[in-house]
């Protein structure tokens, strides 16, 4: 069925799984799973082959059986065939043509997203290039709320991620102010516990509602546990704004996280309850990653891009406000240089958007990839034309928890000057009422520090003057 | 930059800040970015990150420090025999090489109760500065319960996972992994400590583990980490598993007892 003669050579790819594999363009991680193209030959034939592939086999062949994979089952079982049908008569190579084409608008593509599968949209971003990944992605629009509409069109927000290495709340409160000051932080402030405590969690959510009530923040809090502890610190009644969870795209590999989809359902309704959105209640935060299936000895087969688009059908059930891709996180022996780390980024980015999801990107690298500033310079960029949604801000790009280089403060500032990017229209207002930023949204020109924030910073330095 | 930066850049009036964090804020900007000085300290950092990622450790150097402490060892390759090969095939690094599995054979007659393993992982230089300080600490307090320990068993090119096989192997009930956790730019020697109940290769998953990091001189002590790895085995004794539900339920006493102006945005 999946065969093609091409060059002389004869090719019969077994299933379309296989098929899936051998068309994803080239990363280490499918490599080591032993499941990537031999040649580049056998890639762009399995790519001819994959063009031809009718988007509705994709409803009758599942990759990972249904039986025996939760995922799955939320894939086919909530599959919407009305939204469906404008494009159920098209080949994955014909629905590229569309997704480039003026019929697919802002409107059309809204309209299609319950319709389109995972695996549908991995296999076409298979046969895309860079500006195609960008171009589509670019014309979709995803909207949430919680305390500030995340998503409007020529707007990114930004996490504002002041990790610190002890959980310290004083160090995790002096990330927190500086990146306020560079008018950081609409997405969300989103802590990464150094270990899952309950009692550390907890505190740290009290911290962040506390600063957020105090100077009347636009925004969100979320401490990354793991949604077992959070669900624990709900029960007691401490403010949690969003619940964070990792989720991967098999249930094999959700087992591994000490997740299923009925707990992740759980904690959703449990966040609903409390009513903590003040405009909206898109209440769940999701961290994805190319490559945390095999990780876990769980891809079942798959290549890791067609994994990771099956974790946006776990993040889409329960309507987030946020879903982060974590590209370059996860290390060499799945993404081993710049080159692989920016096409991941972006095709997560064109996938994520495509089926409805609030799409950022952790724009970064470990230490032991073969990647650079620059290689995030691109991706940085690439990834804001291509209308994403939110990034990371570190404290320099350095965080020192997780130990690994993200986005900095700066480098929002970057994007807001050479492509006119404002942040979430309630949090531009807070910055701009507190002339942390000007009209343009540039920060104000001669530094001073925001009445809002003297009080607390002349105290600290009459504390230090004290017992200098 | 002979001029003074001040002169050509806008520095930020919250220096003070640092004192409570490693975190690099207060950069100051030139323009909206951030200043040479800055962008070259990251540099430099950075540069210093990517070659400690490729230094050796130093296994018959740890083996000696051990031996001085009174403590046997065993030196164990996994089948990853070299650095590329370990940085692009991490299941090769949960797989003990043949020449280990022949180590292991003379000493199949060894009881245990716990097995205690050091792999080198991301960052050599973790494993040389904090490892046998670590131990000193541990491993009294581990043979004061009464554990059968055999002698700590060194990986070299070593994953988490390793700590399965290892254990499988003693048909020990509790797993501790000291490994090297990739280098951050402000810690490029940073330790972290794995704990497992009934680890055995191909059963346990990541979700069975108990992680204890951030292990160094700007982060956790070794008597916070230790705690939490008592804190944990004495839990996991008790409920018989560890994992996602064997919460860490310490309480960080030095952090607890911080008079509350230290949070000056609250203050």
């Amino acid at each position: 069925m999946y065969t093609i003669r091409t060059a002389s050579l004869c090719y019969d790819f077994k299933n379309l799984r296989n098929l899936m594999a051998k068309a994803s363009p080239p990363r280490s991680g499918d490599y080591l799973a032993g499941v990537a193209a031999v040649s580049h030959l056998e890639r762009v034939a399995a790519q001819w082959v994959l063009a031809d592939v009718p988007l509705k086999q994709f409803l009758t062949e599942a990759l990972v059986p249904y039986e025996q994979d939760e995922v799955t089952r939320l894939i086919i079982d909530g599959h919407d065939r009305v939204a469906f049908a404008p494009i159920s008569h098209l080949t994955v190579g014909d629905f590229r043509n569309w997704l480039l084409s003026e019929r697919a608008s802002t409107e059309s593509l809204t309209a299609i997203a319950p319709g389109l599968t995972p695996e549908m949209v991995a296999a076409v971003s298979k046969i895309m290039r860079i500006q195609d990944l960008i171009l589509v992605a670019k014309k979709c629009r995803v909207i949430t709320r919680f305390r500030g509409t995340i998503g409007l069109a020529n707007r990114l927000s930004t996490r504002l991620q002041p990790n610190h290495p002890t959980d310290n709340p004083a160090g995790v409160a002096a990330s927190v102010l500086d990146g306020l000051l560079y008018g950081c932080g609409d997405a969300v402030i989103g802590i990464n516990p150094v270990s899952d405590n309950l009692q550390a969690t907890t505190r740290l959510l009290h911290l962040l509602n506390d600063v957020i009530e105090r100077y009347q923040i636009p925004t969100q809090s979320c401490v990354l546990a793991h949604v077992t502890t959070t669900l624990q610190a709900m029960a007691q009644g401490t403010p949690v704004d969003l619940v964070f969870q990792s989720i991967a795209g098999t249930q094999k590999a959700n087992d591994s996280f000490g997740i299923n989809l009925a707990l992740l359902q759980e904690a959703h309704l449990a966040a609903l309850e409390l009513k903590r959105g003040s405009i909206g209640d898109n209440c769940m935060y999701f961290e994805t990653g190319q490559g945390s299936e095999l990780s876990a000895n769980a891809h079942e087969g798959l290549d890791q891009q067609t994994c990771e688009a099956r974790a946006y059908a776990v993040a889409r059930q329960f309507k987030p406000l946020l879903v982060n891709t974590v590209v370059g996180f996860i290390g060499p022996e799945y993404l081993y240089d710049g080159k692989q780390i920016i096409r991941a980024g972006l095709e997560d980015h064109f996938c994520g958007k495509l089926l409805g999801l609030p799409m950022g990107c952790d724009v970064c690298y470990t230490n032991h990839a073969e990647a650079d500033q620059d290689d995030m310079d691109m991706l940085l960029t690439q990834f804001a034309v291509a209308g994403g949604t939110f990034i990371m801000g570190v404290p320099g790009a350095d965080d020192v928890m997780l130990n690994y280089q993200s986005t900095s403060f700066h480098d929002a500032l970057y994007l807001r000057q050479v492509l006119g990017l404002r942040p979430a229209p309630e949090f531009e207002q807070w910055l701009q009422t507190h002339q942390i930023f000007d009209a343009a949204n540039q920060l104000a020109a001669q530094r001073s520090i925001p009445a809002l924030f003297k009080p607390a910073l002349d105290k600290l330095n009459g504390y230090c003057d004290e017992h200098a | 930059m002979n001029t003074p930066e001040q002169v050509t850049t806008t520095p930020d009036p919250w220096h003070t800040l640092s004192q409570f964090t490693p975190a690099r804020i207060a950069l100051g900007r030139a323009g909206m970015s951030q200043p040479t000085r800055a962008s070259l300290d990251f540099q430099l950092a950075h540069a210093l990150a990517r070659d400690a990622v490729n230094i050796p450790l130093d296994f018959a150097g740890l083996a000696q420090a051990l031996a001085a402490q009174g403590h046997q060892s065993l030196t164990l390759p996994t089948q990853a025999d070299n650095q590329r090969l370990y940085l692009q095939r991490p299941d090769l690094g949960r797989l003990l090489g043949a020449a280990a599995q022949g180590i292991l054979q003379d000493t199949a007659t060894i009881k245990a109760d716990a097995v205690v393993v050091v792999a080198d992982g991301l960052s050599s230089k973790a494993i040389a500065h904090h490892a046998p300080a670590f131990l000193k600490l541990l491993l009294p307090e581990l043979c004061a319960k009464g554990y059968a320990l055999p002698p700590i068993c060194l990986v070299k090119h070593g994953r988490v996972a390793i700590g399965d096989a290892i254990a499988g192997h003693f048909a020990a009930r509790l797993c501790v992994v000291l490994i090297g956790e990739r280098p951050g730019l402000s810690s490029p020697d940073s330790m972290g400590i794995y704990f497992t109940y009934q680890a055995r290769a191909g059963v346990s998953t990541d979700a069975d583990r108990n992680c204890i990091s951030n292990i160094h001189d700007n982060g956790l002590s070794y008597a916070q980490a230790l705690a939490k790895l008592l804190y944990l085995i004495d839990e996991s004794e008790r409920v018989r598993f560890s994992g996602v539900n064997l919460k860490d339920g310490t309480t960080e006493a030095g952090l607890e007892n911080q008079p509350p102006e230290r949070c000056f945005l609250l203050g």
